[in-house]
């Protein structure tokens, strides 16, 4: 138990870290901020419980204002602000992106996580953003589709890298894909 | 240490958390029925006049959280423009910032032990075992003691990265980076074990 509390409260808290570090460049130049990328590495390398457990605690403390969210951000303000559809998926973008990393555990290295990520991390998470948007500025699916849309290219290079890391981490650490 | 709390005193740092909250998720309600930009403009008048009382200086930390909204809130008005229906555009930008302005202040009138208290009286409402709640505190506890020590393990390592390459340290930090947290949560788990007698 205390393996598994420690997990989801170190991983929760390297969310939070890769949101405070500096954004890193692309190779075309374009800054991607690595924290939603640390919320598909909390599924691919928790797991689907453990990894949505994580980004859960991350959210509750930046509800109670830890300022824990890429730029500083937080408070119950973040969770009335445009993007807060991004946010209530985030957990389930994690647990699904864990679930099917975890059924895919023996397939092939790289490809089966990237594609988990890719599935949970865009997909399902653009599924919370898009809803989350349309309703808040009270917009229709499309045309929230066509807002939130832009940023979708930096979340399919994120998952392709979430593969690649997810491979090195359970390759140094393979305790860890036995849970 | 983290949080957004406010150190400039104002009265509404002596209103009950629960009471804030409450008041919260009521205008959250009302804004929803808010038609006319005129209506919508008296409800964000009316937040913003709550900050009033904290002065000048905590109305400029007041605008200054507000600024992840702004290009929302061009989007959303240029949108509303273009297709003819800037009024409504109007009463939708006025009541995402007129929520999110009040959101803020709460966040920056009550203390973070306080809100911790709310949640964990909530928990006890729900007749949730006293484990999970130890459980949940000492989570909290752990994130908001590791934060500050992983960012500072992060800048580490980029410096390593600086003092051997003349590229800019890109995605393959995160590799170490995630294996110093996880080694970190051993270690952590190790002590908790020898120390706690089970959690």
């Amino acid at each position: 138990m205390e393996r598994n509390i420690t997990l989801i409260a170190l991983f929760a808290a390297l969310i939070a870290a890769l949101g405070l570090v500096p954004s890193f460049m692309l190779a075309s130049g374009v800054p991607i901020s690595a924290q939603s990328m640390g919320v598909m590495l909390a599924g691919t390398i928790l797991g689907a419980r453990r990894g949505a457990l994580a980004v859960l605690l991350v959210l509750f403390l930046v509800a109670l204002g830890l300022p824990l969210l890429a730029g500083g951000r937080a408070g119950l303000g973040v969770f009335a602000g445009p993007t807060m559809g991004f946010l209530v998926g985030w957990p389930v973008a994690a647990f699904v992106t864990g679930w099917l990393a975890g059924r895919w555990r023996d397939g092939t290295p790289v490809v089966m996580p990237a594609i988990a990520a890719f599935i949970g991390g865009v997909i399902v998470l653009y599924a919370f953003g898009i809803g989350g948007f349309a309703i808040i500025a009270d917009k229709t699916l499309l045309q929230s589709a066509a807002v939130m849309g832009v940023y979708v290219p930096g979340d399919i290079v994120k998952a392709v890298l979430t593969g690649f890391i997810t491979e090195g981490v359970l390759r140094a650490r393979p305790g860890l894909a036995r849970g | 240490m983290l949080s957004l709390t406010s150190d400039i005193r104002t009265p509404w740092h002596r209103v009950p958390a629960g009471a804030k909250l409450l008041t919260l998720l009521a205008a959250t309600a009302l804004a929803f029925w808010l038609r006319t930009p005129g209506q919508a403009g008296v409800f964000l008048a009316a937040v913003w006049a709550l900050y009033l009382p904290g002065g000048g200086r905590f109305l400029r930390q007041g605008l200054r959280l507000m600024k992840p909204v702004l290009p929302f809130v061009v989007i959303i008005l240029g949108w509303h423009w273009f297709t003819g229906a800037l009024a409504a555009g109007v009463v939708i930008v006025a009541r995402i910032v007129a929520l999110v302005s009040l959101a803020n202040l709460v966040t920056m009138t009550t203390r973070l032990q306080d809100m911790l208290d709310r949640v964990d009286a909530a928990l006890a409402l729900l007749r949730l075992p006293a484990r999970w709640r130890r459980r949940l505190a000492l989570s909290v506890a752990l994130v908001i003691r590791f934060t500050p020590v992983l960012v500072q393990k992060g800048a580490a390592l980029g410096q390593a990265w600086r003092a051997r390459s003349t590229r800019r340290p890109g995605w393959r930090l995160v590799l170490p980076f995630a294996l110093v947290a996880l080694d970190d949560a051993e270690r952590v788990a190790e002590a908790l074990r020898a120390r706690s007698g089970g959690l």
